[in-house]
């Protein structure tokens, strides 16, 4: 059981990781609008224009 | 096709490859409102005009924040993203769905801001410069802060959960101290940010209250939060029995997750409001010298003073209260009143800023200006509004904090109680007594339910305006309606003509078309759609005359159209008539010593008024009509929809004292108005329901915006409110039963921690799943009449109204 040493402060360290990529995407305004990707996805761009 | 202009529209739309628009549409535009003179887009490219609302990014760069009208659904937002980003000169353009605001950037030097606003225009929808960047960072900072919170609170729970569990499930003994320590430190590290930055709001909120002595909710949501800290804290380096910091978590996610779904629904409430802002314009023309010359400065409107002499032209809005110095013009005034016949404006008269001026160019001295004008007083009242809680929300809340203070006096006497048994236990029954008991619950119950009601009411169509109307809903026992506008359409339609002898109908009809081609009043857009040939025919020399009628030059020869005697000056001797129907409006058409014909114009019911009026009336309300018209007019309409009550020629104060001896009976009435006249009644009413094609001021004081008109909506919202207060009940009862049972258990000292993380965490979810269960409209549909009956489908796919 040992190993718990290591892997318990790794799990803590890989939260506070986790939580510094959701501040980023927070940051970079990926969660502004929730509604519109979702239907944008759907939007066929690649017609001549 | 509805008109040349959204002929012209779909054809720039087809030219420009981006008909997929019609493809991947899934509602329709909405119609485009009567043609107004457009005002001057130009303003809006003065430097002293932009600097309220657009920000610098270098030399020629320029990016601003603009409010889209018209976005019904994810094409438009595709449509004009497209549109605005394909322009020469625009750098980037961006739309967010969900507050239909575009983002633009774009290069000075190339393409201005007016054109931008053009192309707006010119594919069929309206934008105009949000002046509320400042207030539009605060909700953005607001909603990313909230979000952040709930995720650090969210991934800590989970988290700290994986380190508790194990300690749960081990059996006595197989795991080494040492484990256990470093999962309790585990725990620890990652509860500090959860209690110390998710849950700040809390603890700032409780020493707000407490400093303000009116102990709130946040008080012993704090309170439980710090002493399960602090207890855990103690244990975890006294190597103490037990530690709580999963619950905390718990605790703390849940209660974020209420406010941010409270936070939402604020929020998109306040936006409805946006459009009073784009009634009051952004720039204006001052007058140099009054006495001399018509000179006029552009400046912004905001640094307009009192006593300032502004010109007003044809198509613009008055940028501010004020009184008219000289000419002679009709205002549409419907921004506040609703009442979109135009108001004659003539020199003397009080003008409100927002007015549109239709005709001729006045000259105004401004009284008031900005923040101080009418509108925006309306604006801010909306606004407040919007911030008040339901007042059930607030009971529950005093519930709750009465409820924390037992609890507190309960954990209290347990310790004591247990000192004397087992003194080695006090703390931890203490705890337990104090963590298994679930405020939130009670907090969740009531917030949460109502959260969902509101969301699913907007997406029918009904705009909650006042906090408390869910409530108020679910208890009404009497409707009472206006005709005009609420079951009636508020628009006119030819119902019947009387040509006279010798005249052909068609012929009559074009001639008052013609006469009428440019007045926006509603008779001339009745008469005119009716008009077969409106063409064949054209008038010259038009001259209006308030109040009476239009007069105008046909084939050499004057005419008039207008009220009785108007058309007698001309005409001749009055002719005799036969009765008009009831309820009609009589309109009659001359020409030089010659009666033509007479028009009778109705305003027609509602398609869904007989269903809706059946559909409160089997559910055991009564419904009434009060009205202001005439007797015939009303009774004609109150026969056709089998209501007995009611009552006409009503004035506003009339209307009031009745509803004062309703509710001295005992009654809940619920009044449905559309216009000013109405705002009497409607605040004595204890809910105020107002269409959303009606007056703006009504709005702004209903409890409940019916938008688009669709009287649908009521019957919806009475089904919807019951249901929210079924499930409130629900909750509350389901609160009180497992606090009881679990507290005496706790005190009893045979509740474990983990038995009560669990069993709060439980009694929080059971809660909002109940009320989330709302969302599902399997029994809201047993109110709803069908929609197909009122709304038959589309069958011309080939006229698209962009």
């Amino acid at each position: 059981m040992e190993i718990l040493y290591l892997l318990i402060p790794l799990s803590v360290v890989l939260v506070f990781l986790i939580g510094w990529v959701f501040w980023w995407s927070l940051g970079s305004g990926q969660f502004d609008d929730l509604e519109g990707p979702a239907h944008r996805i759907l939007q066929d761009d690649d017609g001549p224009q | 096709m509805c008109c040349p202009g959204c002929k012209a529209v779909a054809e720039a739309i087809a030219q420009g490859g981006l008909s997929s628009y019609y493809r991947s549409r899934t509602a329709y535009a909405p119609r485009a409102t009567q043609p107004v003179a457009q005002a001057d887009l130009r303003i809006y490219d003065r430097p002293e005009v932009q600097s309220g609302f657009v920000r610098s990014l270098g030399a020629h760069e320029r990016e601003t924040t603009l409010i889209l009208e018209g976005i019904t659904c994810a094409a438009c937002v595709w449509l004009n993203e497209r549109h605005l980003g394909g322009l020469s000169g625009v750098l980037s353009a961006q739309i967010n769905y969900a507050t239909r605001r575009a983002q633009v950037r774009w290069d000075d030097s190339r393409i201005s801001l007016s054109a931008i606003l053009e192309q707006v225009e010119s594919i069929g929808y309206r934008a105009w410069p949000a002046t509320s960047a400042n207030a539009e960072q605060t909700r953005r900072r607001e909603t990313r802060a909230a979000l952040w919170r709930l995720f650090v609170a969210g991934f800590g729970m989970m988290q700290v959960m994986m380190y508790a569990l194990p300690a749960y499930l081990a059996d006595e003994g197989s795991m080494s101290e040492d484990v256990s320590l470093l999962m309790r430190l585990a725990s620890l590290v990652l509860t500090v940010p959860v209690v110390f930055f998710s849950a700040a709001p809390f603890f700032l909120g409780a020493w707000r209250d407490l400093r303000r002595r009116r102990p709130g909710m946040d008080v012993p949501v704090a309170l439980g939060i710090g002493v399960a800290f602090g207890a855990s804290l103690f244990a975890t380096f006294t190597g103490g029995a037990e530690v709580y910091f999963d619950s905390i978590t718990m605790f703390v996610f849940f209660l974020l997750c209420a406010r941010w779904l409270e936070m939402r629904a604020r929020q998109k409430a306040a936006a409805n409001l946006e459009y009073l802002d784009k009634a009051l314009p952004l720039a204006a023309h001052r007058l140099r010298d009054f006495a001399r010359g018509r000179q006029t400065d552009e400046v912004p409107a905001l640094s307009l003073r009192a006593g300032d002499l502004v010109l007003v032209r044809a198509g613009e809005n008055c940028p501010g209260d004020g009184s008219v110095v000289e000419g002679d013009t009709e205002c549409d005034e419907s921004l506040l009143t609703g009442e979109s016949t135009p108001v004659r404006k003539r020199s003397g008269d009080k003008i409100t800023a927002g007015s549109l001026n239709r005709l001729s160019p006045l000259v105004v001295r401004i009284t008031h200006v900005g923040e101080e004008t009418c509108v925006s007083g309306v604006r801010r009242l909306a606004e407040r509004a919007s911030m008040q809680r339901p007042r059930i929300a607030e009971l529950a809340e005093r519930v709750a904090s009465r409820f924390v203070v037992g609890v507190l006096i309960f954990a209290t006497a347990a310790a004591l109680v247990w000192l004397w048994v087992d003194p080695s236990r006090a703390l931890w029954v203490a705890v337990a007594v104090l963590v298994v008991s679930c405020p939130c619950a009670l907090s969740l119950a009531t917030p949460t339910a109502m959260t969902v009601a509101v969301g699913r009411l907007a997406r029918r169509g009904a705009v909650i305006v006042r906090a408390h109307a869910i409530e108020a809903l679910a208890g009404v026992t009497h409707v009472v309606f206006d005709k005009t506008g609420t079951l009636t359409e508020g628009r006119f339609s030819l119902v019947a003509t009387m040509p006279q002898r010798g005249v052909e109908l068609d012929r009559a009809l074009a001639i008052a078309a013609a006469l009428e081609r440019d007045s926006e009043h509603p008779i001339a857009t009745a008469l005119g759609a009716a008009a077969t040939d409106a063409g064949a025919v054209v008038a010259c020399a038009l001259r209006n005359v308030p109040g009476s009628g239009i007069e105008g030059s046909v084939f050499g020869l004057r005419h008039r159209l207008g009220s009785l005697p108007f058309v007698a000056e001309i005409a001749g001797a009055l002719q005799p008539a036969e009765p008009g129907r009831a309820g009609a409006t009589r309109v009659w058409l001359g020409c030089d010593g010659r009666w033509l014909a007479g028009f009778d114009l109705t305003d027609p019911l509602r398609p869904e008024a007989q269903a809706v009026v059946q559909r409160l009336q089997a559910d055991g309300k009564r419904v009434l009509i009060w009205s202001g018209d005439a007797t015939a007019a009303v009774g004609a309409v109150a026969r056709q929809l089998g209501v007995e009550d009611c009552e006409a020629g009503l004035l506003p104060h009339d209307k009031q004292a009745r509803m004062l001896a309703l509710q001295q009976q005992g009654a809940v009435v619920a009044m449905v108005g559309d216009g000013v006249n109405d705002a009497p009644v409607l605040a004595q009413a204890q809910l105020s329901i107002a269409m959303g094609s009606g007056a703006l001021l009504t709005q702004a004081h209903a409890d409940i915006v019916l938008l688009s008109g669709r009287l649908q909506g009521l019957v919806e919202a009475i089904g919807i409110a019951a249901q929210t207060r079924r499930i409130v009940r629900q909750n509350l009862v389901w609160a009180t039963a497992y606090n009881v049972v679990a507290l005496s258990l706790a005190a009893a000292g045979l509740v474990t921690p983990w038995l009560a993380g669990i069993g709060m965490g439980a009694s929080s979810l059971i809660v909002v799943l109940n009320a989330l269960r709302a969302r599902h409209e399997a029994r809201g549909t047993r109110h709803e009449v069908k929609a197909s009956r009122f709304f038959p489908p589309r069958t011309s796919h080939l006229a698209p109204r962009p």
